[in-house]
């Protein structure tokens, strides 16, 4: 290694062949136009991007070229992308792909080819139960965490009786199911659910039924602009005015950050990530922000940070980029970066770290653009995941 | 208190007249494709598009210039209805002596064309625009908060619905628009200009459009896709209604509204598809639709 | 919908005898066999096998529109119907590929005869209207329908072994075999235009009361067409299930039915190798623009455009002018 220190360009690409230097390709697979271009998109390439020169892959002769691509969200665009990447393309890590059905897809191509695929985006708990694979890190969040954090911890603070608006197709109705059963166990009552069409415009009707219900929390088991739809309508028809508590079971800081907090305030909600925690999250937040157009980190984008800085170094622990050998450094070694601090990757291909339960803030109590959470409660990490066994994954064994 | 089928009757008032309120829009729709259909000939695909326009525009005076939504309410369907009318003349216009199949496809293209500007320059998660402060705040019914605002949108497209009726059935310009569709060439001997007519039904049915667009600003999102499904749902209530008479349209939007309001309560997983179910309904009893004409 | 003379298709307003044409038609068919014989050799054979579905999906389109004079705005229904069902029984049934396929057709097929049913009931735009909103009742029923797997879809289905022998895991082996019923349906749809059920067909798109008059039920021709072209294109969406190992919502949504009549229109409608030109150039398109986002639409909707104004008889049927000779 000390050699390519004086080797100049010609020893450079010389070693490029040789057994030390690493060639890798990440691909960036998100939505870049759709309903989530905002939370994933090019953010999730400026995280990808720093986590490659926060680790100083070019001084330690792992060189690393990113690439990127719009999935539009859809399962087929997804799985199509991806096996060209693999392909024609040689990409060797595929990170971030929101949207649970493109991820699924993803994690299948990925196994099939044998590479890796850490998914920071998307929210289906399938990737690490019975559809988990040995190259697949799910990384920042699912909805059980969501459920849980949101569900549990609502029902200790008072909030007993729910609620729930769902968007009825799969993802809605297995959201709805994970947090009733968290809310059930930790004592709370489920007063009743309404099933809107997805995607809706309309939900004052749904909110009306809500209202009537008399429930404290109204459980919002929706998405993207159906959330934002929903939370808009209930503040025209006063519904938290009137006392009863939203919260979001699945809402990301930029969908906070479109609504306006005049809108949005009082809602609840979990997070894995948020950038006003620690002086060590502001210090790479602002960094970001500063190479994003000023927008803030979103989780997604700090999973795709946190799980490019780990898969770089289990790359150079081990010296390959053999997906089998990459993936068990991955697992053995605990994580540890700036933005989520200490965590595991289980066997099951869960990453898991603390989670946050979050109320937006009203107009007043915000201080400037983008401060926008109170941290209600932080639930830690060997509670805030489904547990291993729960979840069928056959590689737990 | 006596139930209905386990919903109380306040509960129910409350949920009819949010159907009335979704009626509004499916209204002001159909009433401008009719309109479009009665002259023209065409289906109009873009009008979702254009209803999606007309609330673009209203956040662009407030975003770039500074106009409220009052001076919007009139300044974007005017804008909008200009757009339109630039676009009969350069294209639509050119297939009149073809089958109306054609003007549907044309417009289809239109609209992909203009929602897919709109989704490039303003991306897809919606924009905010705030309700009027005048309308802001609701009132207590006792059996539903109802929203200022709501309210406004069902008397404003009531005022908008039967002003355009009485436009068209009452007076001489909706006299002669009534024989041109009937005879044009007949019309242009009595020396009316036939096709600026129609330029103009174009660009008023597309005004239409975009006034419901600015109604819808406040309350839905502002997004590029906002008109997408929503015009499936407005062609259906068209088929429903038949397009033989402009009453019949506007009856046909607001009680389909009804009937979706409803849906929503007793059977919600329903909901998204029961205008559809009627129209099947509709078109094994009396395929010419309920206010059409036999083909 | 072709009534006036200048919509005719270019096939019937240039006059040569019905022998020559088919032996041109015949030459034409074979360069493009040898030629797709070659094809997955020097190209990537899953984009191949892409617009070879495309192709048969838009030539059964044609068949309605092109040769029956309707416009259906909700094919994307058959397409994406026979895609879940043909997925479906690959993967939770276990059924061998071929057997997969011929449930997702018959699915479709049936799909047809009961929207076919109503929808003819109404003409023109209506019928346009008719379609698509039964379409969309299709999609919402794939949405919340368990087994489709909402937005999920039904991913990875076994691509599985033909007559449960050959293995069509390889994409060269799958290929073929896609190729072959590829080529089998357009042969059939060659075949229906070019007999006498066909010419009454064509009859009654030119002047329905006539062909009335002259003793013809109109509406059980356009029936019968109207589940003809259901059905193939049912085939080609159960097989692009097995392509793509994907049956998605995207099949079943109203772009997709967009989709087919812009490749229709743009090869040329009325045509017999319109839609497979035309299926050719729109696959090309969205793979080597697949990175321009929703840059894709507004080109789509320009072409749409521009065909419409410009283009009306598509890339085929200019060419069939130009050489004189029914394409």
């Amino acid at each position: 290694m000390t050699f390519s220190r004086f080797a100049l360009p010609l020893g450079a690409l010389l070693l490029a062949g040789a057994a030390h230097a690493q060639d890798i390709r990440i691909g960036v697979l998100n939505d870049r136009s759709g309903i989530y271009a905002d939370l994933a998109g090019q953010g999730s390439v400026v995280a990808a991007q720093m986590a490659v020169e926060d680790f100083g892959a070019e001084e330690k002769g792992i060189n690393v070229s990113i690439v990127s691509a719009d999935h539009q969200n859809r399962p087929d665009v997804a799985s199509t992308i991806a096996r060209q990447w693999y392909d024609e393309q040689g990409v060797d890590v595929i990170v971030d792909v929101p949207t649970s059905s493109a991820a699924l897809a993803v994690s299948d191509i990925t196994r099939e080819k044998n590479r890796i695929f850490l998914d920071s985006g998307a929210g289906t708990t399938e990737l690490t139960g019975e559809q988990c694979s040995p190259n697949t890190i799910h990384w920042t969040y699912d909805t059980y965490a969501l459920a849980n954090g949101t569900g549990g911890a609502m029902v200790e603070q008072g909030g007993t009786s729910w609620f729930f608006i769902t968007a009825d197709y799969a993802f809605g109705h297995s959201l709805e199911e994970e947090t009733i059963a968290v809310v059930e166990a930790a004592g709370g009552e489920v007063l009743g659910t309404v099933r809107h069409p997805f995607p809706g415009t309309d939900f004052s009707s749904f909110l009306l039924q809500a209202q009537s219900s008399g429930a404290d929390v109204i459980g919002l088991a929706n998405a993207g602009g159906d959330t934002i739809n929903t939370v808009k309508q209930a503040a025209e028809f006063g519904i938290t005015q009137a006392g009863q508590d939203l919260a979001g079971l699945l809402i990301f800081i930029t969908d906070i950050h479109a609504l306006g907090l005049e809108t949005a305030q009082g809602l609840v909600l979990t997070e894995a990530f948020y950038w006003d925690l620690n002086d060590d999250t502001r210090a790479w937040s602002q960094r970001f922000a500063e190479r994003h157009g000023g927008a803030m980190p979103t989780m997604v984008h700090a999973g795709v940070y946190s799980s490019v800085l780990h898969y770089l170094k289990a790359v150079e622990a081990t010296g390959t980029k053999e997906a089998e050998a990459v993936m068990a450094e991955m697992k053995a070694t605990p994580t540890e970066d700036p933005l989520f601090g200490k965590g595991e990757v289980r066997a099951d291909g869960r990453k898991i770290h603390d989670m946050y339960l979050f109320r937006v803030k009203s107009p007043d109590q915000s201080e400037g653009p983008w401060d926008y959470y109170e941290t209600i409660a932080t639930i830690p990490a060997e509670r805030a995941f489904r547990p291993m066994e729960e979840g069928g994954c056959p590689l737990v064994e | 208190m006596f139930e209905l089928l386990g919903i109380p009757p306040q509960a129910l008032f409350g949920q009819l007249l949010l159907g009335l309120i979704n009626g509004s829009f499916y209204a002001l729709l159909s009433l401008g494709l009719a309109v479009i259909f009665g002259l023209l000939n065409i289906i109009n695909f873009a009008h979702g598009a254009l209803y999606m326009m007309g609330a673009f525009v209203a956040w662009m005076l407030l975003n770039y210039l500074g106009i409220g939504y009052w001076p919007a309410l009139i300044l974007a369907p005017l804008a909008v209805g200009i757009f339109g009318m630039v676009i009969e003349r350069l294209m639509i216009a050119r297939l009149y002596h073809l089958d109306h199949l054609y003007g549907l496809l044309l417009t289809f293209g239109l609209a992909l064309i203009i929602q897919g500007l709109f989704r490039n320059e303003y991306g897809i998660s919606g924009l905010p625009y705030q309700i009027p402060t005048q309308l802001a705040g609701g009132q207590n019914l006792g059996f539903m908060f109802l929203p200022n605002y709501r309210a406004w949108v069902v008397v404003a497209s009531l005022l908008v619905c039967f002003g355009t009726w009485f436009m068209i059935e009452k007076t001489r310009l909706g006299a002669l628009l009534r024989a041109a569709t009937e005879n044009p060439a007949l019309v242009g001997a009595f020396g009316i200009n036939v096709p600026r007519l129609i330029t103009l039904t174009y660009g008023f049915g597309v005004a239409l459009a975009a006034f419901a667009g600015v109604l819808a600003a406040p309350i839905y999102s502002v997004n590029p896709n906002m008109g997408a499904d929503l015009i499936i749902v407005v062609f259906a209530v068209v088929v429903i209604g038949g397009m033989g008479s402009i009453l019949g349209s506007i009856v046909t939007g607001f009680g389909l509204g009804l009937v979706e309001g409803l849906t929503r309560v007793f059977y919600p997983e329903g909901s998204a598809v029961v205008i559809f179910v009627i129209m099947a309904i509709v078109l094994l009893v009396k395929p010419a639709g309920l206010f059409g004409r036999a083909a | 919908m072709v009534t006036g003379p200048e919509t005719a298709p270019a096939g019937i307003s240039v006059p040569v005898t019905a022998t020559g044409a088919a032996r041109l038609h015949l030459a034409i068919f074979a360069v493009a066999l040898a030629l797709a014989l070659a094809a997955p050799f020097f190209l990537y054979p899953v984009f191949l096998m892409k617009v070879l579905c495309f192709a048969l999906f838009a030539s059964a389109f044609n068949l309605l529109l092109g040769y029956g004079g309707l416009l259906s705005f909700g094919h994307a229904a058959y397409f994406g119907s026979a895609s879940y069902v043909a997925a479906h029984a690959a993967k939770v049934w276990g059924l061998t590929p071929e057997l997969a396929i011929l449930l997702g057709t018959g699915a479709a097929a049936v799909l047809g005869v009961v929207f076919g049913a109503l929808a003819i009931r109404r003409q023109g735009i209506y019928f346009a209207m008719v379609t698509l909103a039964f379409a969309q009742m299709v999609y919402f029923f794939s949405l919340q329908a368990p087994f489709t797997g909402g937005e999920d879809g039904i991913q990875s289905v076994p691509r599985g072994r033909l007559f449960g022998m050959i293995s069509l895991g390889p994409d060269i082996n799958l290929y073929f075999f896609v190729l072959a019923i590829v080529v089998g349906g357009l042969l059939l749809i060659y075949r229906i235009i070019h007999s006498p059920f066909g010419q009454v067909l064509k009859a009654i798109r030119d002047n329905e009361p006539r062909a009335v008059s002259l003793g013809y039920r109109a509406n059980r021709y356009k029936l019968a067409v109207f589940v003809m072209s259901a059905t193939l294109a049912g085939l080609a969406g159960a097989t692009k299930a097995l392509v793509f190992q994907l049956a998605s919502l995207t099949d079943v949504y109203w772009t997709m039915s967009g989709e087919v009549v812009l490749i229709t229109l743009l090869g040329g409608m009325g045509t017999v190798f319109g839609p497979i030109v035309g299926a050719a150039i729109v696959v090309t398109m969205q793979n080597y623009f697949a990175g321009f986002g929703a840059w894709v639409t507004v080109i789509q909707g320009t072409i749409f455009v521009i065909g419409v104004l410009l283009f009306r008889e598509g890339v085929v049927g200019i060419l069939a002018r130009w050489l004189r000779r029914p394409l």
